[in-house]
Order: C-alpha cells, then sequence, then structure tokens
C-alpha cells in the first residue's frame, strides 16, 4: 500500500501529518459531501470492509459521524462501547486489540481517555487505526471538519487568524487545531485563564490573549472549545458565571470587532457559559456546516486509510474503480 | 586471591596495580608480593577495576506481597550482577516493614539469598499512612539502617520534624521521597512542551523542590539527617547546595536514569519512560551530572523497581511507575559520567560505594586490611548490549533495552565469597 497509503497505517493526530498530506484529506472530502445531499445517501466504495467503532467514553456527536461515514460508504460496522472502568476491571487495551484483530476486522475508530491509546493500539494490530480522541492528546478529524469549515468560508487557510478559547490545557480538539492549522499556514492564537493553558503554552507558537475583548479584535474566526463543567468543581476557575462574565463569547463583544468573526464550536455547546445563545444561532455561526463537514472528512479519510487513490475519489463514488483494495 | 587488578579505593586514596588476598571474610593484606595459602582460588583480575563492593541505598524487592515480579533472593542476585555487594530494600511492599518482625523477615530472606547483602529500611510511619511514627528503635535493633516512606511523601511536615529528631536519637538518616502531592497529583510526566504536546498531564519541578527545602529546614531545625531519595532537579540540587552550604545535615542521591535520559525518551508514550520522579530535561541532566562530580549529590542509588512486563504494556496514564536498575546502574553511570569526562572512576567508586557506606553507617567502603571483603570487580571497557531476558531480576522493565553500554561488573564478591561471575550467567527466563 505503498502509493495507495499517502497518510500511511493510521490517523492518530494532526501533528505527525504534513500540510500536504491535511491538505490532500480536505481536498478529498469535497467530493464526499455530495453524497451526502443525495437521497440515496449510499455508495459502494468500502463494500465488504470492516470497521469497528471502539469508543471507550461516551459521545453521540462523533460516533454517529463515523457511523454515518462508514455506512454511507458500505463498509460493515460493529459499535462497541466500553467503558474505562468495565475494561480497567478486566481486560487490558492489549487484549481487547488483540481480540479484535482475531476477527479480521480492517479498520477501528478508537476514543479512549487515555492520551497515545490510539498510538499503543496502532502499533499492536494491522488494521488501521482512526483515533476518534485520545484523552487529552489529539482529536484530529474534528481539526480536520474545522478546517475544511474555514477553508469553505475563507477559500484559504493561509494567513488566517484563527483564536482557539477556552480550556485549552484539556481540550484534544485545540491541539488537533494548533497543529493543523499552523501546517497550513494560518495565525493561531489562545485566549482563556491562565490556569486553563498548558504552562508550555508560550513555546507552541501560538500567541496568546489574557482578555477575549483582545481575541476578538485580532480574530478572523474564533473555535469556542466546550467548558466542562468539572473544571470548576475541580478547581481551575470559580465559578461558570465568572468564567462567562470574562471569558464568554457574547453579541456585544462580537459587535465591537472591526470585521466579522467566524463562529466555531465542536460541541456540545454550554449555552450562557463559553457561548451566548444569539452567538451561536447567530449569521456567522458555522457549528452546523461543521457537523456536516464532519461526515465529509470522515469518509475521506476512511477512503484514504484503506487504500483509495485521492485523485479517484470523484469516481469511487460509483464504485467502479479507486476503491478500497 | 584477586590478582593483578587494577585496586581503586577511593577510602584510601589507592590507585595501584596489585594483589589482594581475602580470607576469613576480610581483606587480609595487598601487595605485590603477598604470599597465599596452597589451597587458595585465584582470581585473574589483568585488565579489571577491583573496587569496594558498590552499596545501592534505594532499591525495591518487592518482597512480602508481589513475589511475581522481584523475590528478596531474585533482586539480591540482580545486585550482585550488577557489581552491587549491598542493597536497601525499601519498605513499601504489602505488608509495609514497618516493625521489628517485618524488618527481621527481610533480614533473614536475604541471608538466605547468599548474593548481595540486603539490609532494610524501616518505614517512617506506621502501613506508611503518614500518621503515627513507627517503632524505629526496635526496628533498628533488627537490622533495619534507615527509614522511609518511599514510594509516598511524608505530607505533615510535624510528622517529618519529628521523624527526623527521633530518627536522630537511634543514629539513622530519615529519607524521604519528595514530592508535593496537589501539585504532583494525577501527573505521569514532567510538564513542559512534551508534557502539553502529549496531553499528559505534567509534574511540575516545583513538586519536588517544595518538599526539598521543606526537608532541609526540617534538617536545620532539628539537626536530624535528612537523605533525599532520586533527586530529578537542577532546583533541587540548587537548594541542596544552599543547605550544605549551612552545615545543614542533608545528602541526596540521584539515579543512573537521571542522569542519562530527558523527558524526550516519553515521546511515542513509552512506559518504560515512566518514572516518578519524571524523566526531566538535558538541563536538568546536566545540573545532576556536575552535581556528583563536586558532591552536591552525594550518591547514586538506583531506585530499582521492577514490574510485571504486562504491567507495563498499556496506557502511558495507566501504567506503574518506575524502572529496573540494579544490572545497568554501573554501565549507565560509566556512559553518563566517566565516558564524557565529569568523574573518573575513582569518583564514580566514591559515589557507588565509599559515600553510601559512610552515610549509612554500613560496613565496607573501603579495601583497607581488615575491611569485610565485599569486592567489585568490572570490565571498565567492556561493552555490551541490553538484553533484558538475561537479566537476573525478575523485571524486564527497563528503557535502555538494545542499547550498547560501557563498563560491566565481572565478579562480585561478599564476605570473601564469590556471588557473581559474569561467565556462569544463565540464559534465564
Amino acid at each position: 500500500m505503498t502509493a495507495a497509503a499517502p497518510l500511511g497505517k493510521d490517523l492518530l493526530g494532526l501533528e505527525p501529518l504534513s500540510g500536504e498530506q491535511i491538505t490532500l484529506i480536505l481536498d478529498t472530502a469535497e467530493p464526499f459531501k455530495e453524497i451526502s445531499e443525495r437521497a440515496i445517501k449510499k455508495v459502494p466504495t468500502l463494500r465488504g470492509s470492516t470497521v469497528v467503532n471502539l469508543f471507550f467514553e461516551n459521545s453521540t456527536r462523533t460516533r454517529v459521524s463515523f457511523e454515518f461515514a462508514e455506512k454511507r460508504l458500505s463498509a460493515d460496522t460493529v459499535n462497541v462501547a466500553a467503558s474505562a472502568s468495565s475494561v480497567s476491571k478486566g481486560e487490558t487495551l492489549v487484549d481487547t486489540a488483540r481480540n479484535l484483530e482475531a476477527m479480521r476486522i480492517d479498520m477501528v475508530v478508537m476514543r479512549h481517555p487515555s492520551s497515545g491509546a490510539a498510538a499503543f493500539l496502532a502499533e499492536r494490530i494491522e488494521s488501521n487505526v482512526i483515533n476518534a480522541g485520545d484523552g487529552t492528546h489529539e482529536h484530529p478529524t474534528q481539526g480536520l471538519l474545522d478546517l475544511l469549515t474555514l477553508r469553505d468560508h475563507f477559500n484559504k487557510i493561509e494567513g488566517l487568524r484563527v483564536c482557539i478559547c477556552g480550556d485549552v490545557l484539556h481540550s484534544r480538539v485545540a491541539r488537533s487545531n494548533i497543529w493543523g492549522l499552523r501546517k497550513l499556514g494560518a495565525e493561531v492564537a489562545v485566549c482563556g485563564p491562565r490556569s486553563l493553558l498548558p504552562s508550555a503554552i508560550d513555546e507552541m507558537g501560538v500567541t496568546v490573549f489574557s482578555r477575549i475583548e483582545d481575541a476578538i479584535e485580532w480574530s478572523d474566526a474564533l473555535n469556542v472549545l466546550r467548558l466542562q463543567l468539572e473544571r470548576m468543581t475541580s478547581g481551575y476557575i470559580p465559578s461558570l458565571r465568572e468564567y462567562n462574565r470574562y471569558f464568554g463569547v457574547t453579541r456585544e463583544r462580537l459587535e465591537r470587532a472591526p470585521r466579522d468573526v467566524l463562529i466555531l464550536h465542536p460541541g456540545p455547546m454550554n449555552r450562557g457559559v463559553e457561548i451566548d445563545s444569539d452567538v451561536a444561532d447567530g449569521p456567522h455561526s458555522v457549528i452546523l456546516p461543521q457537523v456536516t463537514n464532519g461526515v465529509a472528512v470522515r469518509m475521506a479519510v476512511l477512503y484514504l486509510l484503506s487504500g483509495g487513490r485521492p485523485e479517484m475519489a470523484e469516481a469511487a463514488k460509483t464504485g467502479k474503480s479507486g476503491g478500497a483494495a | 586471591m584477586l590478582t593483578g587488578g587494577r585496586l581503586l579505593d577511593p577510602s584510601r586514596g589507592v590507585d595501584v596495580v596489585t594483589d589482594i588476598l581475602l580470607s576469613d571474610g576480610k581483606v587480609i593484606d595487598h601487595g605485590s608480593n603477598i604470599g597465599h595459602p596452597d589451597d587458595a582460588l585465584i582470581v585473574d583480575c589483568d585488565g579489571m577495576i577491583v573496587a569496594p563492593g558498590f552499596i545501592d541505598v534505594h532499591c525495591h524487592l518487592r518482597e512480602p506481597g508481589r513475589a511475581d515480579v522481584e523475590t528478596i533472593a531474585s533482586g539480591a542476585r540482580a545486585a550482585a550482577a550488577g557489581g552491587f555487594t549491598a542493597v536497601c530494600a525499601m519498605p513499601n511492599t504489602d505488608p509495609v516493614i514497618d516493625n521489628p518482625a517485618a524488618v527481621g523477615f527481610v533480614v533473614r530472606q536475604g541471608l538466605l539469598a547468599k548474593a548481595a547483602r540486603v539490609y532494610p529500611i524501616g518505614a517512617i510511619s506506621v502501613g506508611q499512612r503518614g500518621e503515627a511514627l513507627a517503632e524505629f528503635g526496635e526496628m533498628i535493633d533488627s537490622g533495619a539502617i534507615a527509614v522511609s516512606d518511599d514510594g509516598k511523601p511524608v505530607v505533615s511536615a510535624q510528622l517529618m520534624r519529628t521523624a527526623l529528631e527521633y530518627a536522630r536519637t537511634f543514629g539513622v538518616p530519615v529519607i524521604d521521597h519528595c514530592e508535593e502531592p496537589t501539585l504532583a497529583a494525577g501527573g505521569a510526566m514532567n510538564e513542559g512542551l512534551v508534557s502539553a504536546r502529549l496531553g499528559l498531564k505534567g509534574i511540575p519541578d516545583e513538586a519536588e523542590e517544595i518538599m526539598v527545602i521543606r526537608d532541609i529546614l526540617l534538617a536545620r531545625l532539628t539537626h536530624g539527617h535528612v537523605h533525599l531519595a532520586h533527586m530529578s532537579t537542577k532546583g533541587s540540587v540548587e537548594l541542596i547546595r544552599w543547605g550544605k552550604e549551612r552545615g545543614i545535615n542533608v545528602t541526596a542521591e540521584v539515579c543512573p536514569h537521571h542522569l542519562s535520559l530527558t523527558e524526550d525518551a516519553v515521546e511515542g508514550y513509552n512506559t518504560n519512560a515512566k518514572m516518578n520522579p519524571p524523566l526531566r530535561t538535558a538541563e536538568d541532566v546536566e545540573t545532576l551530572r556536575e552535581a556528583v562530580r563536586d558532591g552536591t549529590i552525594d550518591l547514586v542509588a538506583t531506585d530499582h523497581a521492577p514490574h510485571h512486563y504486562d504491567e507495563k504494556e498499556r496506557e502511558f496514564s495507566n501504567a506503574p511507575n518506575g524502572i529496573v536498575g540494579l544490572e545497568t546502574a554501573l554501565s549507565v553511570v560509566v556512559d553518563s559520567l566517566v565516558v564524557p569526562g565529569y568523574i573518573d572512576f575513582g569518583t564514580l567508586i566514591d559515589r557507588m560505594s565509599c559515600s553510601p557506606a559512610r552515610l549509612f553507617g554500613l560496613p565496607g567502603g573501603s579495601l583497607r586490611k581488615g575491611s569485610p571483603a565485599d569486592v567489585t570487580i568490572f570490565d571498565p571497557v567492556q561493552r555490551w548490549v541490553v538484553d533484558p531476558r538475561q537479566f537476573m531480576s525478575k523485571g524486564r522493565n527497563t528503557p535502555y533495552a538494545g542499547k550498547t553500554l560501557t563498563g560491566r561488573a565481572i565478579c562480585t564478591v561478599v564476605a570473601g565469597e564469590i556471588v557473581y561471575t559474569l561467565d556462569e550467567q544463565r540464559d534465564v527466563k
């Protein structure tokens, strides 16, 4: 699968990928967007392939998005929802991996609460592994769908100013965005209380804003992260109310900006905490197009990892050529 | 009779090629023309360094409780294979070594092993729970040579104060595992750019240094002897230097891995690079090497921590801390400190033999006439490839697997008996 594996065996994160590889995925996603607009949303591209969605953490959006992507490509899918606690009581991840491999599967889509779990799995099985979020490390398909949404709107990524707002410390979405945006030539900033930023953030090649007003003034787009309630109970911030007061993305703040600022959010939203409802539902929000693009990007990743040739993606939709071997 | 080796004994400032006669568990004589009994066993030490036996003041032998991972016997054999003639076993076993009977058990198992000597370290607090003081006096009478709650910090400053005062009464050091628990909670590696990139919770230097300075100040208050285990940061070295300059009774150790590896070893979520304290930065490694050279750090200790292979074969954040070290310590120190010119072999022997014996009041650390016949004979230049399957330890968890290292123990003598020779090494397990 050398020439036909432009991404390698697995998609573990955006940090290991080149800008060309990321652009290739985005370009490959374009023809797949149209499938979801059809009345019959199915092409035979991955017919005969078996994909396991292995989720050790609760997820609705990402799991459903992957499942749609797989089904619209005609793959056979199995969902395994294993809570991390039941696994820690019994089977280890390496045993889970070996058992899956023994069932002769082709791909595993995994979400796991431990950083590095996807890499751990990928080293131990022959199947392709797609990281659907590992701990606080990376969530590459979320990063890709954010990039695709930005590119749809601005027709480019290079030179864009994108600020990631909120709990960067605990966010795998933030890390995938930082690497993806930087590799495609965007300027990246983060904004949030210092207690929710990694202490090494100043070495990560991003601008740091402590005032959301400054971030909004600087930005072409804001990617607003979900603020987990447990950040308050575990003492990273004093209250959600104070967080909203100093870091909430509100209509008033956006109206003072020198230009229209595009609003992204990976979901699920805490309305009235990190983002106000009239912003989330407002004219500059692309939160729902992000979700739509999520399916297309995941189809592109499944297609490329299964050996599909990028230049054949359009033709692959008819199932006549270029699909999975 | 050890013939033709380079006797290197910093305790007497000796560096000479000579013969050494051992008998009845003691050093009898040295010189190039000394006689020996007709039935004496002759060990040819040509090209080798003959040193007072190495002493490791910090290892985890897992027995009682986890004999599947290591036993006192397998640990003592691993020690001998690494050139150690004595090791001090940490008390964080199951049950904890916090009473004279438990100390006696460790002593007995050590004697049965007929390998390196095993000295128990007693717990500071009952059950290592950080509450009531354990019975130092009775534990010491049963063979304990120091006290420690290692594996955990002594969280209460008041308990640490009392421990230092009480231990001073009996003349033993208190060894502390310096870790401020709220800062270190949940941490899996050094805090910095690598942890931020890998999405792993970091442990800042300050988690160690806050406890280092607390312990130094409590040693000042009590005039007790505090020994700081496994120092890992530049800041700790500076604080220890501050304490020593003021005559405070603080001593400190560093582990071979903190002298040779950085946080970069964690890349790829390598669980054999997961230890506590974590691997730090190149600047810390450099400072620690200098501190061994100038004596701010008194000695090298292994923190040998065997784990079952499948305990390490898991997600990084769920994997246990620690690596085995007894069988690679000498070579890692040679490669990290001697080969690059930080120290010579004489200083290496001081930091691995004389200094531990002196600071912990243990027999050995010298080959003067009448001393215990505890001798480490090592090849200073032999290059070898680390193959964990060959270890005498039951543990295989090492970040040095497959690496080529310099210097190797050839023969280890305890009380005049050969307890290890490299040739006899079996193809084990």
